[in-house]
């Protein structure tokens, strides 16, 4: 173990660590280096520094403090049983490597997470211990993403809020049942008790902020959470059901979905094949409808099939357009903001632009397909001037000419 | 007399700018402009090295005939949209933007609410352009990667200063305008960015200017990158291949001068058959499990998804009854897997620990005959000693592999009750190893309904001697017994 060089202790614990989704950045409170003796800023925006062939932003330096651990669950690579490799870095070590990325701009900031070793006490211990090194003896001012774990102390969670611009407790698994099968070591009430003292903690922090200046800040980009899609039943009902209630409960900024991907050394109570990619991508659009198209989390759940999975051809806002026919075509001249939400195709910013350009002129198709980005998906379901659907919202094959063509979703699909 | 009759019927007014991205010099002459009353058809703008200079050429040596404005003329209004989006947009390369921003500047003057309008053609296009720069901005705060250079001029200290230097090549006149950005993010460290229009160095304490510059004169490595690339391969999860997601965010004309990006041919070349390999690595095609016991049978004898089935045996599979009609009590009893003689025999609990079992199963007044009766893990596993296998107890991992198997037998059998004896008979059903003395003795519930009972295997009562073997039996007594009363009492 003492032989290995930072290189292969590196890319072990990248590797690990590749498996939580977030990697966000954004909505942090404003800061920057001048005036400090170290370095770094946030501003309003995140910054996606790098972007990998998977397709995903790479805005943090996310890594395990180890992947050593003393739980076992089934869908983890970096579980007791699994034959991986392992490896572990000082506290010193991750703030050197954070330090020397981000003065040559790779990186926003740092997500630390790490397997449990000794015990639920000592990991956290060390997590926070990097956030102090960085905040306190490097004044970083950069973004800090600590993952916290639910069985350690509330003290010690407490102590990485006030450190990291966001903490996460990572939910795992869509139902309890799941939980049980697939992370014995792993108590879903004791997971939703420590995000419920996360709350607890960021209303008592910005209160406090409101009467005293100088209070000290608490996780200023707010709690996270991860979900682990198709490892188990759950449908997508279940799935959006769980994600609605914890934003409720936990005041939660967002929740993250993680296709199960087949890991080396799985078990075999897993599936073997991975869900197809597009689910999740449904689910984050399922996710969108409820925080910025007002959409409840039981309308939502109408849009899905039988089975209470979303389609995989068409997206949800269409799917649920095409179950309520009777709410269309809608007037883009005279029905609501929140109306307009509603129309497949038709985004925030297009709906913005159709209630500001309205007030100048009456709108006809034209003018309509200007302001958005494909007037073929919208034109069933409005009306212009110029413009009525008149036997569109009728036909029954309305959904195979929305749907994208039948093509190959995914590169590798099984 | 106006200020303007000087210039001939037809002709234009030259507008020259110092620079392409000053937008308060543009403001200053476009007021002066609209309040003289110059239409923008009669303006021609011209910038360093644009285009405009011909104009600037044929009108003689470039001279400029601002108009003066009349005192009287009323202020020139701009609301904040349109600064915010004309801050933005003078910034991009395409040489008609001033005269797109004075145009639409002239009509705000008659037209107030004009902003609002997102289906005009000129708003649009100015809303392009913002963007187009927006993006740019935001692209160089991202893929702007310093080297380091170890200077050798000391500071005060005597230490040899840290000078971080970035070759960038922006697509519009952003260099400046994100010195800000730079300088707050980078307030303490020694910096520089060069680009092929400009270039701005940092000392911890005053930002300069510098000429345009070249590719070379920035450093062509930094140690750092090698963890960096390690990083960028690593994090990348080869199951997920989106290359289409990446082009959109990173496209190629950014590559050259990210140290990262020379991996991403392979990266995408190896993902394939990374990908490939995780699944066959982690062992599976059981697509479908097989639903009937028989099926469970022959399948096992053909499975090698463990180091255990590629031994010499043969695989175990469970008996006894599988529904009432044939007797079937509605008990499973799980050992942990069949040992020599097992093996040879094709049959689970045969050997010495199932002889001991049968003799306790007896005393409790269980029938053996009426409960089904198999191992958590289907095949034998030992070390050769000379003409002797050894037993040797199966991993964690092999028990979870061979869990699969076990629910297949529970799914079909439908046990209310389980007694899973020995640690790995216990780890099969709960997914989780957990003590023996501290589990035994209570059922715990399984997610199918039935009980779970937990006690040691017989095995074990066979490797103790005197007191300790007469303790331990008792306990696997009173297991048997709880068992024995638990069942009556659920099918009663």
């Amino acid at each position: 173990m003492a032989s290995q060089t930072p290189l292969e202790k590196l890319a072990i614990l990248a590797d690990a660590a590749k498996y939580d989704a977030s990697c966000a950045s954004s909505g942090t409170a404003k800061k920057d280096s001048l005036g400090g003796k170290g370095l770094g800023s946030t501003e309003r925006m995140g910054i996606c520094h790098a972007y990998a062939p998977d397709g995903r932003c790479i805005s943090l330096l996310k890594i395990l403090l180890t992947n050593h651990c003393i739980f076992d669950c089934h869908y983890c690579i970096n579980r007791k049983s699994s034959n991986v490799r392992r490896a572990r870095f000082t506290p010193q070590e991750v703030v050197d490597l954070t330090l020397a990325f981000y003065r040559r701009n790779y990186i926003e900031g740092l997500f630390l997470s790490s397997g449990i070793v000794k015990s639920s006490n000592h990991t956290m211990e060390q997590i926070v211990e990097v956030a102090r090194i960085l905040r306190v003896e490097h004044d970083f001012r950069g973004y800090i993403h600590l993952k916290t774990i639910p069985e350690a102390d509330a003290e010690l969670a407490h102590q990485a809020g006030l450190y990291a611009d966001r903490v996460s407790i990572n939910v795992e698994l869509p139902t309890d049942a799941g939980l049980t099968r697939l992370a014995p070591d792993k108590n879903a009430r004791q997971i939703e008790g420590a995000m419920g003292k996360v709350k607890a903690d960021l209303v008592e922090a910005k209160d406090a902020r409101k009467r005293f200046r100088h209070a000290p800040r608490f996780a200023p980009a707010g709690q996270s959470t991860q979900m682990i899609v198709g490892a188990d039943k759950a449908s997508d009902a279940d799935i959006v059901a769980k994600a609605s209630r914890l934003y409720d409960n936990f005041g939660l900024r967002r929740v993250y979905y993680s296709a199960f991907s087949p890991i080396p050394d799985a078990s075999a109570v897993l599936p073997l094949s991975r869900p197809p990619l597009i689910r999740e991508h449904r689910l984050y659009q399922s996710d969108w409808l409820m925080r910025f198209y007002g959409y409840k989390p039981a309308e939502v759940m109408q849009a899905t099939d039988a089975d209470g999975n979303l389609p995989l051809d068409i997206d949800p806002k269409l799917a649920w357009a095409l179950k309520f026919r009777e709410n269309f075509p809608l007037d883009v001249n005279r029905a609501s903001r929140e109306q307009l939400l509603r129309v497949p195709g038709l985004g925030v910013k297009a709906v913005n632009r159709i209630v500001a350009s309205r007030r100048h002129r009456t709108l006809r198709l034209d003018d309509v397909a200007k302001l958005t980005v494909s007037i073929a998906k919208v034109r069933p379901f409005i009306c212009t001037v110029d413009w009525r659907p008149v036997t569109l919202t009728d036909r029954a094959d309305l959904r195979a000419l929305l749907a994208p063509r039948r093509e190959q979703l995914e590169l590798f699909a099984a | 007399m106006t200020a303007l009759q000087h210039l001939a019927v037809g002709s234009r007014t030259l507008v020259q700018l110092a620079e392409p991205d000053d937008f308060e010099a543009w403001r200053e002459r476009a007021r002066v402009l609209v309040q003289g009353d110059v239409p923008p058809e009669r303006i021609a703008w011209v910038e360093p090295g644009g285009s405009g200079d011909l104009f600037a050429s044929a009108g003689g040596a470039g001279q400029q005939c601002l108009p003066v404005a009349p005192a009287d003329a009323p202020p020139v209004r701009a609301n904040r949209r349109f600064v915010q989006l004309a801050r933005n947009a003078l910034l991009h390369r395409d040489p008609e933007r001033f005269a797109l921003l004075y145009r639409l500047l002239w009509r705000l003057q008659a037209t107030p609410r004009i902003m609002e309008d997102r289906a005009d053609p000129d708003i649009r296009r100015v809303e392009e352009l913002a963007k187009a720069v927006r993006r740019d901005n935001h692209k160089m705060h991202a893929f702007v990667r310093f080297r380091l250079v170890e200077s050798g001029e000391g500071d005060e200290a005597g230490e040899a200063s840290e000078h971080y230097v970035a070759w960038f090549e922006p697509e519009h006149h952003i260099l400046r305008a994100n010195a800000g950005f730079f300088m707050r993010r980078f307030a303490n460290m020694r910096w520089s960015i060069l680009t092929p229009a400009g270039s701005l160095h940092w000392d911890g304490a005053v930002m300069h200017e510098g000429p345009p510059a070249q590719r070379g004169d920035a450093p062509a490595g930094d140690p750092m990158e090698d963890l960096w690339r390690t990083y960028y391969a690593a994090i990348f999860n080869p199951a997920r291949l989106k290359v289409g997601a990446m082009l959109k965010e990173m496209p190629r004309k950014y590559w050259k001068n990210m140290p990262e990006a020379a991996l991403i041919p392979e990266l995408i070349a190896g993902a394939q058959r990374r990908e490939a390999a995780m699944v066959d690595a982690g062992a599976l095609e059981f697509a479908e499990r097989p639903e009937t016991l028989a099926a469970i049978d022959t399948a096992i004898h053909a499975c090698r998804k463990c180091p255990i089935g590629a031994l010499e045996n043969h695989a175990v599979m469970g008996e006894g009854p599988q529904d009432a009609t044939q007797g079937f009590s509605g008990l499973m009893i799980v050992g942990e897997q069949p040992g020599d003689q097992e093996d040879l025999a094709g049959r689970p609990f045969v050997g010495p620990a199932g002889q001991l079992l049968d003799r306790h199963l007896e005393k409790a007044g269980i029938d053996r005959g009426g409960a089904y009766v198999t191992n958590a893990v289907k095949h034998f596993k030992y070390v050769q000693r000379g003409k002797s296998r050894l037993h040797q107890n199966p991993g964690a991992k092999e028990i979870d592999t061979c869990r699969w198997w076990l629910e297949g037998e529970r799914a079909v059998v439908r046990p209310r009750l389980v007694l899973a004896m020995g640690a790995s008979a216990a780890r099969a059903l709960l997914g989780k190893t957990v003590s023996i003395s501290k589990a035994r003795g209570a059922p715990l519930a399984l997610e199918d309904g039935s009980e779970l009972w937990i006690t040691a295997h017989p095995s074990y009562l066979l490797r103790l001697d005197g007191e300790a073997r007469t303790t331990q039996a008792a306990l696997f007594d009173a297991d048997l017994a709880a068992v024995k009363a638990r069942l009556t009492e659920l099918c009663a």
